[in-house]
């Protein structure tokens, strides 16, 4: 039997949905879960946590709760010592790749990044290795082992438990060599690619700045999806960096990634290759991304485009009436 | 300023991987500097121009064909490089307590600099490992950096093009992101130059560095299978649109 401490992310209070994957990737028979909550989230959270099956609630008050890399490592440290718990993990975030090696070198434990999978008794990990092109199984060797999981990678599965709630009052002292000064919030634009559910990207076929417009009008009418582009429209100015999937930009794993006007560069395909169900829509019938979609059209993005956005619509007023 | 960074060899990112045997990799392809570390390294002078008197060493710890990418580093106008030379793969454990033996060994850092993750392991953590180390401040994905007198003001990117604006206490460890800066390329001349720089050599095993108890071990290293089937969508425009409704409906459930 062993103690697994799973690092919960909050975003507006709410649980983020890559949280339940991980939960799931955990959940076995024996194991023991333990929450570990950094922030109050609302009242929702907690019964959303036993649904997926976490036996234990760890909710941290610290005497400065504001988001702080270094204090809150060191605050997990301090949870996990506590508890006795040995093995950790976290999401791949861009909360987890400030926190989770952190944590790591304070206790100079291994830590694997954007798991797949992992083997909680055998201690090992499968990750991806050269941007994609390869799949690495490490073994750790440690006291303590930490994992962060690709968001996504692991389809959450319903389990449901009614856990313990463990309040841990923590005073961790001030870090008189780092201050957290400003946290700025991205553009309304931008969604948070690395969890998206599905994924609409544009790439040279675009053309210009303003037929971005076309793309997050389609995102629109999926629902939650997240517009994305490759290098090449990012570097030409007409979407931020924040949008870039890729090696050099955000890896990706949607349930759907429909990438328009997008050749397949080994660079572009090392951020999306591992979604779900591809979608590839270019005037070229051999473009490299064809052969690595699950669906492909051979046309004009600009002809195929707003009439995939006019049946979603359509869908969409159907759903409603029923 | 004594600006270390560190930089590593890495496969180029459009060569193709062949697994060799269990955990090794065919290593007859081209070999260059990770691309976050090419930020680092443009920082690094960048920052030497607003301080002159100020020296950039690059240090390395790989096999001894790396001194390639040393040079490279030089080139892009780095003052020396330090190169820890091993036949061996080694986790990011130990590349932090190697890298940490060789700047200290070096010198007194005031600014060490990395990128936020190396391309081939991705490993994500170095930086961190080795802040640790030295018992300094780090900070990841930094895409904006001031220097004052005893501290760095940094901005780093977050999510959905999030920022933080992190002060960092001097000597920190700041880990590179794509945004930092555009690399420039080294001129012709800047590469002849870069050949008269000096780049010292450390064996691996000379340093003597017991086996870390903490520790991460490759046990099997497989190509990414590709389990596609490519179809394709065909008819007039408003039944393409309507067939990849019904897929992201019924077979891929989004909708
Ligand atoms: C170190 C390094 C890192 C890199 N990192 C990344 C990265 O993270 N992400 C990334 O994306 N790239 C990255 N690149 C760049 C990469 O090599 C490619 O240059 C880039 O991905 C190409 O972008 P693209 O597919 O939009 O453009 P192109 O390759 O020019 O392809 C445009 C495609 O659009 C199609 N098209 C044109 N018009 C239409 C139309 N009207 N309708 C439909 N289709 C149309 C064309 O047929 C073509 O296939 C990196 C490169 C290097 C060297
Ligand atoms: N073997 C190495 N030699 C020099 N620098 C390295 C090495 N490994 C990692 N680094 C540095 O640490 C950063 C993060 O690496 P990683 O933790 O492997 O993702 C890289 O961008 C490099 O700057």
């Amino acid at each position: 039997m062993r103690k697994i401490g799973l690092l919960i992310e909050l975003k507006e209070g709410a649980l983020k949905a890559a949280n339940m994957g991980m939960i799931t990737a955990a959940v076995k028979k024996g194991h023991e879960l333990f929450a570990i909550m950094m922030e109050t989230g609302m009242p929702g959270v907690r019964k959303e946590l036993a649904r997926f099956g976490v036996n234990h609630i760890v909710t941290v008050q610290m005497n400065r709760p504001d988001w702080h890399p270094t204090r809150w490592a060191r605050a997990v440290v301090t949870v996990l010592k506590s508890l006795d718990i040995h093995t950790l993990m976290g999401l791949t975030s861009a909360q987890g790749k400030d926190l989770l090696p952190r944590i790591a070198a304070i206790l100079d434990a291994p830590l694997v990044m954007d798991c797949v999978h992992v083997d909680i008794g055998k201690q090992t990990a499968k990750t991806s290795q050269y941007s994609g092109k390869t799949m690495a199984t490490f073994h750790l060797t440690g006291e303590t082992v930490l994992y962060g999981m690709r968001p996504n990678a692991i389809p959450a599965v319903v389990h449901p438990t009614t856990p313990h709630i463990i309040e841990q009052i923590i005073d961790v002292p001030e870090d008189s060599d780092l201050h957290v000064l400003e946290v700025v919030p991205g553009e309304s634009d931008t969604q948070n690619l690395s969890e998206a559910h599905v994924i609409v990207s544009g790439g040279r076929g675009m053309k210009d700045k303003e037929n971005f417009k076309i793309l997050f009008a389609c995102a629109r009418s999926i629902g939650e999806a997240a517009v994305g582009a490759s290098r090449v429209a990012v570097d030409a100015g007409w979407v931020p960096y924040a949008m870039q999937v890729g090696q050099t930009g955000t890896k990706v794993n949607p349930k759907v990634y429909i990438a328009c006007g997008i050749s397949g560069s080994i660079q572009h395909l090392a951020g999306m290759k591992t979604s779900g169900l591809i979608i590839a829509i270019n005037t070229d019938a051999n473009a490299a991304i064809l052969a690595h979609s699950d669906y492909y059209v051979i046309g004009d993005l600009f002809d195929i485009l707003p009439a995939l956005t006019h049946g979603l619509e359509k869908n969409r007023g159907q759903d409603y009436r029923k | 300023m004594k600006i270390y960074v560190c930089v590593k060899h890495v496969p180029d990112s459009a060569a193709t991987i062949t697994v060799k045997g269990k955990t090794e990799i065919e290593e007859g392809i081209t070999f260059l500097m990770n691309p976050y570390d090419e930020h680092a390294v443009t920082e690094a002078s960048r920052l030497k121009k607003i301080f002159p008197e100020s020296e950039i060493i690059v240090v390395c710890f790989s096999k001894p064909e790396a001194e390639g990418t040393l040079r490279s580093a030089l080139a892009m106008g780095a003052d020396r490089g330090i190169l820890v030379a091993s036949g061996h793969r080694h986790d990011p454990i130990m590349t932090a307590i190697v890298l940490k033996k060789a700047i200290s060994q070096d010198g007194q850092p005031d600014l060490i600099l990395t990128g936020r993750e190396s391309i081939d392991s991705e490993g994500m953590q170095t930086m961190f490992r080795l802040a640790h180390l030295f018992k300094i401040p780090a900070a990841t994905n930094v895409v904006q950096i001031e220097t004052r007198d005893n501290d760095v003001l940094v901005s780093c990117e977050k999510e959905a093009g999030a920022r933080e604006m992190l002060k960092l206490g001097m000597p920190c460890v700041l880990a590179a992101g794509k945004g930092l800066n555009n690399p420039r390329y080294p001129t012709f001349p800047d590469i002849v130059k870069a050949r008269k720089k000096e780049i010292k050599i450390i064996d691996f095993e000379k340093l003597d560095i017991p086996k870390p108890e903490s520790r991460l071990e490759l046990v099997c290293l497989e190509p990414a299978l590709e389990k596609r089937t490519p179809k394709e969508i065909t008819g007039t425009t408003t039944s393409i649109a309507e067939q990849i409704v019904s897929i992201l409906k019924d077979e891929a459930r989004v909708i």
